[in-house]
């Protein structure tokens, strides 16, 4: 009985902990001070979004979440190459 | 997902917290580094503690997590690893070689010098 409560209270932990990890990529989104640091920023936001979901998945015991999980880690990696290339070439599709 | 869920044994659950724990600790400390460090060169090592140490354990605890509720192994959490484990170097190689690009055409003294 008290195993479970030390277990919710820890996942319930690292939920807490990804949210202020998202939080300071938020805050890198805005301050800047460049363009690569506010894509740096989103990338590291994406992946944890994706974490936060894992973990949510894991505290409801149920799979439904878990294909959000993946389609938000296919954009994450298509919209980053997608901004790096107009970093770098100033068009995305030539 | 239409299979049933049952219920995790007390073991699954206790190895699930601490992976959860440990692989959120290390994307917290990776997000510090992103916000703490002082130029985007040093920036960029950070939050890949977070996208490779950070996914590997969640990822494990979800697929021990979900192999213990289910009783097969789960495809989707595998998938998800394999991914991000894949995707994020390159991500980051295009990043960096853009960053470059850029200051060395502005001709900033902090880009990496020529090899």
């Amino acid at each position: 009985m008290i195993l479970q409560i030390a277990i919710d209270i820890t996942l319930l932990l690292g939920q807490i902990m990804l949210g202020v990890a998202m939080l300071l990529a938020a805050w890198r989104i805005l301050a800047g001070p460049r363009a690569q640091d506010r894509i740096l920023g989103l990338d590291t936001l994406y992946a944890n979004g994706l974490l936060s979901i894992v973990v949510f998945c894991i505290r409801e015991n149920s799979m439904l979440y878990m294909e959000g999980a993946l389609i938000i880690g296919l954009l994450g990696f298509t919209a980053t190459v997608a901004l790096s290339r107009f970093l770098m070439r100033g068009e995305v599709i030539e | 997902m239409t299979e049933t869920l049952q219920d995790v044994p007390l073991w699954a659950e206790c190895v699930t917290a601490v992976l959860v724990f440990a692989g959120a600790t290390l994307t917290l400390l990776g997000n510090i580094g992103l916000v703490k460090l002082r130029n985007f060169y040093e920036r960029v090592h950070a939050p890949t503690l977070g996208a490779t140490l950070g996914v590997g354990f969640i990822l494990i605890a979800a697929i021990i997590h979900f192999w213990a509720a289910t009783g097969k192994p789960a495809l989707l959490p595998v998938l998800i690893a394999a991914f991000m484990t894949i995707t994020t170097p390159v991500t980051l190689i295009m990043l960096v070689r853009a960053a470059v690009y850029r200051d060395r055409t502005e001709g900033n003294p902090e880009a990496p010098k020529e090899i």
